[in-house]
C-alpha cells in the first residue's frame, strides 16, 4: 500500500516513537446543570488603572490592554484616575437612558412573543456599553454599530416609534420592510445601516473616519462588534487600515462572553484579551469594565479626544455579560449554566449606577421606581403609535412594487419587467 | 492613447472636476500602479486623494464603502480581478445592497477598477474573468470596455454613477488590440480609429451596446478582448456577421441585442469566463425568450472551459479563432 501522505518528511513512517499530537478544543467553565464559576477572573480594584495622557504612545499604555479600567468601586463610589467626575444631571441622564433601553427591550421582546414581529435582540446587561459611548461622543460623530447598540439611537433621542416601525416592518418603516427587525438605519442620528454580516461595519467605519480626516473635518467614527466576530477577516483588515492611516476611529469590542452558544474561548479569549489585539497593530488598547458606565464613558471620551487631536485610533474592549439569549430565536439554557448571569461578578450596569446616585444623595428607590413606571408608559405609548402602522404579516406593509425600488438609483429595464410581471401575476390570480 | 492612458485620463479628468473623487489601492499611489494606470495622479492630486493601501481586498472595499457613505466617490483598484474574492462579501453584501437596505439613506458610489481576463500567461491567479459572479448579484453594475475610447468614456460614466460599479479592464488589450493569434507579434493601439481619445471630458452612457461591425448573417455577442478576436475571425471567414460589443453587462442593452438577433436570425455568444452559469447562459436565455421564433439555428456559446485557468495550456483554454470559427460554421450550416 502506498502512503497517501508521501514519505518525504522526517523518517516518513507512521508509528514513529513520538507522543501523539492533541487538538485543543476550548470548553467553557460551566455547562447547564453545573455551577458557574468566575473565580478565575482577575478583577482589579476600581482605582488600579492609570490614565495616560490622550497624546501618549500606544506602547506606553500596553498594560491597559490587559487590565480593566473601572471607576465605580464596591462601595458605589467613583474613584481613580478615570473618574470622569460627571455632574449629577449627566449621571441621571445616563441612568434614564439605560433604563429606557431596558424598557424598550422588554416591550419589543414581548411583541415578538406575541407574534407581532419575527425577531428581536435584547441588550440586557450591556446597556452601559452603548449609552456610555453615546453620551461621550458628539451628536454628529458617525456610529457604525452592531446589532446590540439600540441604546445609541435612544440616547440620541431618536423617536422610539420610528424604531418600532422598523421592527414591525410596517407602512411607517423608513426602510420599507427590507431589513430584519433591529437592523435600523438613521442617517440623521449618525447611525449607519446595520448589516447581518458580522464586522463588515469595521472597515467601513475606518473608511468613513479616513474620509473625514482627508477632508479636514472634525467628526470621528466609532464602531462596535462582538468578541466572537473579532475572528472575522474584516476586523483585522480594519485594524490594519486604522493603524496605517491613524484614522480617527474608536473600535469597540463588546465582549459579552457569548456568541450565540459559543463562549469567548472560540474567539481566542483563553490566550489573551481582546483589547490586546490592539498591541500587535500599534493601536491604543483599553480593556474596560463594560458594566460600569462611568468607565465606558471615560474610556470613550479619552479615545474621542485622542482621535480628534489626530492621535489615531483606539480599540476598547468592553468586558460585560450577555444576560439574555442571543436573540428571540435562542435558548441559552441549552448551553450555559442557569446561574451564570446572576453570578456575573461585575454586576448590573443599571443597578450599579443607581446605587452610585443614591450614595451621592441625588437619587432614591422611590424616584427610580417612578421613573421605571414612566418609561414603561412612554414605551407602551410609542408601541401603540407604531402599531397603528401595522405589525409584521398583518397586511400593513409597503406596496409590493416597492420591492424593486432602491436596488439601483434608477430602475433598469429588467427590474421594471420583473415588477410588471409580478403585478400581472397577482392580478391574473385575482388577488 | 492606449487603453491604460485612456483609463488614466478618465481618472485625471474626474479628479480635476470633482474633489470628492479619490483613488486608492495596492501600489496605485507613488508608483502609479503595476500597470501604470494611476501614474502621475498622486503627484497631481496629493496623497489625501491618491493613496497606496495595505494588501487586504476586503479592507480596500470596506473602507471604500465607508468613504462613499461619508460623501466621497472612491475609485478603488483591485490589482488583478483574481484577487477580488477576498472582497466579495464587502462588494455583494455591503456595497451592492447599502442603498436597498437603507432605502436610499446611505449609498456606496464607488467604481472598482480591476484588470481581468487571460492571454498573458498569467496562470490560474492572474487570468480569471469573474464578471458572472457579480452580474448574478443585485445592486452592482458591471462594465467592460474593449477600446481606449470606450474605456475613458465608460469609466467617466461609472465614476459619475451613484451605484457601485465594477469596471473590468481587459488587460490583454491594454497596449494593443489582440486578434487571438498568440504567435504573431503584438499589435499597438497607435493609429487605431478607436484609440483617438480626446484629452477632455466625455462620457458613454452605461447600458448602451456598440455595434462593432454591422452585418446580416449572424449576431455575435461579446465584450472585452473577445470583441477583437471575433472581429478578426469574422474578417478571415469573410462572413457578414453583426458584432455586438456589450460594453456593460449590468445594465444590459437588451434592445440592441434583440433587434440584432431578430434581424440576423442566428446568435453566437463569446466570452472568456468559464461556461457553466457564466454570463453567456443569461444572454442565451434572454435571446431564447425574446427571439425564439426568429431563430434559424440553435444559439451557440464559445467560452472558457470549466477548469481553472491552465498556465502552459493557456492557448488551448482561451476561446480563440479556432473555436469561434468552428462555432460559426456550425450555426451557419442550418
Amino acid at each position: 500500500m502506498t502512503d497517501p501522505i508521501g514519505s518525504g518528511g522526517m523518517d516518513g513512517q507512521a508509528g514513529r516513537n513520538l507522543p501523539p499530537l492533541r487538538l485543543h478544543v476550548p470548553e467553557p467553565p460551566a455547562r447547564p446543570g453545573e455551577s458557574a464559576d468566575f473565580t478565575h477572573f482577575d478583577i482589579p480594584a476600581a482605582d488600579a488603572a492609570p490614565r495616560p495622557d490622550e497624546a501618549a504612545q500606544p506602547s506606553d499604555m500596553r498594560d491597559l490592554a490587559y487590565g480593566l479600567v473601572r471607576v465605580l468601586d464596591e462601595d458605589s463610589a467613583a474613584v481613580g484616575a478615570w473618574n470622569p467626575k460627571l455632574p449629577p444631571e449627566t449621571l441621571l441622564r445616563m441612568l434614564r437612558y439605560m433604563a429606557l433601553t431596558r424598557a424598550f427591550d422588554a416591550r419589543m421582546f414581548r411583541a415578538q412573543r406575541q407574534g407581532k414581529t419575527s425577531f428581536y435582540m435584547k441588550s440586557t446587561g450591556e446597556e452601559a456599553v452603548s449609552i456610555g459611548a453615546a453620551l461621550a461622543l458628539a451628536r454628529d460623530d458617525m456610529c457604525f454599530p452592531s446589532y446590540r447598540q439600540q441604546g445609541i439611537l435612544l440616547a440620541r433621542d431618536w423617536p422610539m416609534a420610528d424604531m418600532m416601525n422598523q421592527i414591525y416592518s410596517n407602512t411607517g418603516d423608513r426602510l420599507k420592510g427590507r431589513q430584519l427587525p433591529i437592523m435600523y438605519s438613521a442617517r440623521e442620528a449618525g447611525f449607519f445601516s446595520i448589516s447581518g454580516n458580522l464586522t463588515t461595519q469595521y472597515p467601513q467605519a475606518v473608511g468613513w473616519a479616513m474620509a473625514s480626516a482627508a477632508r479636514g473635518d472634525t467628526r470621528i467614527a466609532a464602531t462596535w462588534c462582538g468578541e466572537g466576530s473579532t475572528a472575522e477577516g474584516d476586523f483585522h483588515s480594519a485594524c490594519t487600515f486604522a493603524s496605517v492611516y491613524r484614522a480617527p476611529v474608536i473600535m469597540n469590542v463588546v465582549n459579552n462572553q457569548w456568541a450565540i452558544s459559543s463562549f469567548s474561548g472560540f474567539a481566542g479569549a483563553e490566550a489573551t484579551t481582546f483589547a490586546a489585539r490592539a498591541v500587535g497593530y500599534g493601536i491604543a488598547g483599553l480593556r474596560v469594565d463594560g458594566n460600569d458606565i462611568l468607565a465606558v464613558y471615560a474610556a470613550t471620551r479619552w479615545a474621542a479626544d485622542r482621535a480628534r487631536a489626530n492621535g489615531g485610533p483606539t480599540l476598547i474592549e468592553h468586558f460585560t455579560y450577555r444576560v439574555e439569549g442571543h436573540s428571540t430565536s435562542d435558548d441559552p439554557s441549552a448551553y450555559r449554566s442557569a446561574e451564570e448571569s446572576s453570578l456575573w461578578p461585575l454586576g448590573d450596569p443599571i443597578a450599579r449606577l443607581k446605587q452610585h446616585c443614591i450614595t451621592l444623595g441625588i437619587w432614591d428607590e422611590d424616584r427610580h421606581a417612578a421613573m421605571d413606571k414612566e418609561l414603561a408608559e412612554l414605551v407602551r405609548d410609542a408601541a401603540r403609535e407604531a402599531e397603528k402602522n401595522g405589525i409584521l404579516g398583518h397586511g400593513l406593509h409597503h406596496p409590493m412594487e416597492s420591492m424593486f425600488e432602491d436596488v439601483f438609483e434608477e430602475m433598469p429595464w429588467h427590474l421594471k419587467e420583473q415588477q410588471q410581471q409580478m403585478l400581472d401575476e397577482w392580478k391574473a390570480a385575482g388577488l | 492613447m492606449n487603453m491604460i492612458q485612456a483609463i488614466n485620463s478618465a481618472m485625471d479628468v474626474m479628479m480635476e472636476r470633482d474633489p470628492s473623487v479619490v483613488v486608492m489601492g495596492e501600489d496605485v499611489g507613488f508608483f502609479g500602479g503595476v500597470f501604470r494606470a494611476t501614474a502621475g495622479l498622486q503627484q497631481k492630486y496629493g496623497k489625501n486623494r491618491v493613496f497606496d493601501t495595505p494588501i487586504t481586498e476586503c479592507g480596500i472595499i470596506g473602507v471604500a464603502v465607508g468613504m462613499g457613505a461619508y460623501g466621497l466617490r472612491p475609485v478603488p483598484e483591485i490589482q488583478f480581478a483574481d484577487y477580488i474574492y477576498p472582497a466579495l462579501d464587502q462588494l455583494v453584501s455591503e456595497a451592492a445592497r447599502l442603498r436597498y437596505r437603507s432605502a436610499g439613506e446611505f449609498i456606496a458610489p464607488m467604481t472598482v477598477r480591476s484588470p481581468f481576463g487571460g492571454g498573458i500567461f498569467g496562470g490560474q491567479t492572474h487570468s480569471q474573468s469573474p464578471e458572472g459572479i457579480f452580474t448574478h448579484c443585485s445592486g452592482i453594475k458591471t462594465v467592460i470596455p474593449s477600446t481606449p475610447y470606450d474605456a475613458k468614456g465608460l469609466l467617466i460614466a461609472a465614476i459619475e454613477d451613484n451605484d457601485p460599479t465594477l469596471f473590468f479592464e481587459p488587460k490583454r488589450i491594454y497596449n494593443g488590440p489582440f486578434d487571438g493569434h498568440y504567435d504573431t507579434p503584438a499589435k499597438s493601439w497607435a493609429g487605431h480609429a478607436d484609440a483617438q481619445v480626446p484629452t477632455g471630458y466625455y462620457r458613454i452612457a452605461l447600458g448602451k451596446a456598440r455595434i462593432a461591425r454591422a452585418g446580416e448573417a449572424l449576431t455575435i455577442l461579446c465584450y472585452g478582448t473577445m470583441v477583437h478576436v471575433v472581429e478578426d475571425t469574422v474578417k478571415t471567414l469573410g462572413i457578414d456577421a453583426e458584432i455586438v460589443d456589450l460594453r456593460s453587462l449590468v445594465p444590459l442593452d437588451i434592445d440592441t441585442i434583440e433587434a440584432s438577433v431578430k434581424k440576423t436570425g442566428r446568435c453566437l455568444i463569446v466570452h472568456e469566463a468559464t461556461r457553466t452559469s457564466g454570463f453567456g447562459a443569461e444572454l442565451l436565455a434572454q435571446v431564447q425568450e425574446r427571439c425564439f421564433y426568429h431563430l434559424e439555428a440553435p444559439i451557440e456559446r464559445v467560452t472558457g472551459f470549466d477548469t481553472p485557468y491552465p498556465h502552459s495550456l493557456e492557448w488551448a483554454y482561451f476561446p480563440g479563432p479556432v473555436r469561434i470559427r468552428e462555432a460559426i460554421n456550425k450555426i451557419m450550416k442550418d
